[in-house]
């Protein structure tokens, strides 16, 4: 198919025949007038109104209270079993009573049979309500927080970005990346949000302060 | 090129079916303004929404001019990530590309997650001829294929369907694509939601192949870019073993920070949110988190057409948001199907003819498919000037043979206007003739009446109203 890309490239070049020969890329100027950030509110404030306004649920707590607020979480939601990444700290399970199975390759039917998935993230960004897992610390790969119903996403008040290019210039475009914000959802009827269709169709966030 | 479009009437034809359709206008006269008013508080909430848009703008004119530079870059980045990367110059390429690829695999089923550019092509129905079947996972996506219907919006292709023809649609037609629909479904939305839920459950969670497009595919990393809501994304770029991403040639964007710009303006200026419920990137393979191979098809099918044009050129800084669509009058009253393409709207009305070329229909009527009014351009988040490539489409089109009796009654006019006291004549005449003058003009000329009221002939012309009114016997026209 070598054929096709140089006749590709070819119509491009003959197409670009008006742009002038020494013209490099810089010389198209990019202004860059837009703000780095909207100044929309304190981040964590920010944070938590956005989240819930995709009628997500956000939970806020301590280092310390951190194993109750998700064994409190996982038991509203009547979790017999949750999955977490296979690095996720010991002690965020410390208080709940449910199953707790680690990710170390567990099979698509065992997820399917999970109520929850715990996971910690990457980043959240304020402005936007976005959490972005990058399949990193305490994270596991991107499918265990695809296939349950149920996600609780663990998020340290000192990873909350204000904005989307504060968020990009801090993530690493080499690792796969999952943007999440709210549960998920359909507007394909009349336009009416339905949320869940194949994601998690419930969003928990714990805010650790 | 088309199958599914092949033989569409032009977009006067198409459209007068549409707005007789009571239902049809009234799906989408409450579609088209909810989402309005979501896109205004989402924009509304970004005070530098200006400068965003003129960065959007700027990025895709740098890309678009040093388009081959960045297209190689995106190849030898996404090869030293571990995908591989092939070239399609047309849509019957870029489908023989893909059915190989399918076939290498050894499977005979693909997933699909909702993709224009695989819609352009005609992917579906190329596999379908090789024993492939595909099947979309996007619900609206699902609703249009189980009704063997054409997508009629770019965001939300069933949007000329309600909730009772949704219900219907999913209740008869299911079980002849997997998972039938529960018993007793009604036309709740959670229920139908849920019933697409079960129908694709196993599909996921079995199927070895995915088809995806990508909303931006980053030259410096080789990273592609997909927005989307349900999850059905995230299934199919996650789940199975291979990936391949049918992409055009200019979703290209130089470097990974640009997406601080796309990132803001994609999701408020088309599902009018803050953010869409999941964006997933990702870069070549990821050793143990999802697919094992990844290919990506570089489509040209016509863009280089369009790239060729200095005016025209802009409609390829599309980022396919389809606010165009949803504040066009037009649009609103006619629907998508009219315009005979996957690119309905304002925005279809530009790219369709620089795609396929205006010689023939519904090409050729899609540049008059429009009233100029300019909304369109306002909220365009890379401010592609659609009324300007359309006047220019119009140019190419009359230029063309085929408008004799428009271009005489032009030559005419000219002449007429073109000395005082010819125009006086030809004035004095129409008063004279008023009572005669009939609502709709016979052949050829019924082409311009047919979709147009004559404006009936005043009892005097300007000129004489002008001169009374000097002489002091102004009584109003």
């Amino acid at each position: 198919m070598n054929g096709s890309r140089e006749r590709v490239l070819g119509r491009i070049r003959a197409a670009l025949a008006d742009v002038p020969a020494g013209e490099a890329p810089p010389d198209v100027s990019v202004p860059q007038t837009y703000a780095a950030s909207h100044e929309q509110g304190e981040r964590l404030e920010l944070l938590a109104g956005r989240i819930a306004d995709y009628r997500a649920e956000v939970h806020r707590t301590t280092g310390g209270g951190l194993p109750d607020t998700i064994a409190a979480v996982l038991s509203q939601r009547r979790t017999r079993r949750a999955v977490t990444a296979s690095d996720a700290p010991p002690v965020w399970f410390t208080s709940t009573a449910a199953e707790v199975v680690r990710d170390d390759g567990v099979d698509v039917a065992t997820l399917e049979g999970t109520d929850s998935v715990v996971t910690g993230c990457a980043l959240a960004v304020a402005e936007t309500g976005t959490l972005v897992l990058d399949s990193g610390a305490a994270q596991g790969r991107r499918i265990i927080s695809l296939i349950p119903d149920h996600h609780v996403c663990v998020v340290n008040a000192s990873d909350v970005v204000a904005s989307v290019p504060h968020a990009l210039h801090r993530l690493d475009p080499d690792r796969p990346l999952t943007w999440i914000s709210g549960p998920s959802a359909t507007s394909d009827i009349e336009l009416e949000r339905v949320e869940g269709v194949h994601g998690p169709r419930v969003l928990d966030v714990v805010l650790v302060e | 090129m088309s199958t599914a479009f092949m033989g569409m009437p032009g977009f006067p034809r198409a459209a007068r079916a549409a707005v007789n359709d009571a239902q049809l206008r009234s799906n989408l006269r409450t579609a088209t303004r909810t989402i309005r008013e979501k896109r205004d508080a989402a924009v509304s909430e970004l005070d530098d929404w200006q400068d965003l848009r003129a960065a959007g703008q700027a990025i895709k004119n740098r890309t678009l001019r040093h388009l081959d530079l960045y297209l190689e870059r995106l190849e030898s980045a996404v090869q030293a990530a571990g995908g591989r990367v092939h070239w399609a110059s047309d849509a019957a390429e870029a489908n023989r590309l893909v059915t190989r690829l399918v076939r290498d695999t050894g499977e005979s089923e693909v997933v699909k997650v909702k993709s224009m550019t695989t819609q352009e092509i005609e992917l579906n129905e190329a596999l379908g001829q090789a024993g492939i079947t595909a099947y979309e996972t996007d619900l609206a996506e699902l609703i249009v294929q189980l009704s063997e219907d054409r997508p009629s919006h770019i965001l939300v292709p069933a949007i000329h369907r309600n909730r009772a023809e949704i219900r219907d649609i999913l209740a008869s037609h299911m079980a002849e694509w997997g998972t039938p629909a529960p018993e007793g479904l009604t036309d709740d939305p959670r229920a139908l939601a849920e019933a697409a839920r079960r129908h694709l459950r196993d599909r996921f969670l079995t199927t070895n192949v995915a088809v995806s497009g990508a909303n931006f595919a980053v030259a410096d990393t080789g990273t592609m870019v997909v927005l989307e809501s349900e999850g059905n994304g995230r299934m199919c770029l996650t789940l199975p073993r291979t990936l391949i991403s049918v992409v055009g040639i200019e979703k290209v964007v130089p470097s990974w920070s640009d997406l601080e710009v796309f990132l803001q303006l994609l999701p408020r200026s088309s599902t009018g949110e803050r953010m869409n419920p999941y964006t997933s990137t990702w870069t070549g393979v990821a050793p143990g988190d999802g697919p094992e191979e990844f290919h990506l098809v570089l489509l040209d099918n016509g863009r280089t057409n369009a790239l060729s044009d200095t005016v025209g050129r802009q409609a390829l800084r599309c980022i396919r948001c389809s606010a165009c669509l949803n504040v066009c009058p037009v649009y609103e009253r006619t629907g998508g199907h009219a315009y005979g393409s996957v690119y309905p709207g304002p925005i279809g009305a530009i790219l369709t003819p620089q795609l396929r070329g205006t010689t023939a229909e519904p090409e050729a009527s899609l540049p008059y498919a429009s009233s100029l009014c300019g909304a369109c351009y306002e909220v365009c988040p890379v401010s592609i000037d659609i009324p300007d490539v359309l006047v220019r489409l119009r140019e190419q089109v009359v230029s063309q043979p085929g408008h004799r009796s428009e271009k005489a009654a032009m030559r005419a006019a000219g002449w007429v206007l073109g000395g005082h006291r010819r125009l006086g004549l030809a004035q004095a005449a129409a008063t004279a003739a008023r009572s005669v003058v009939p609502r709709r003009l016979p052949p050829p000329a019924s082409a311009w009446t047919d979709s147009r009221d004559l404006p009936s002939v005043p009892g005097r012309t300007f000129r004489e109203w002008w001169r009374d009114r000097a002489e002091g016997k102004e009584s109003g026209a």
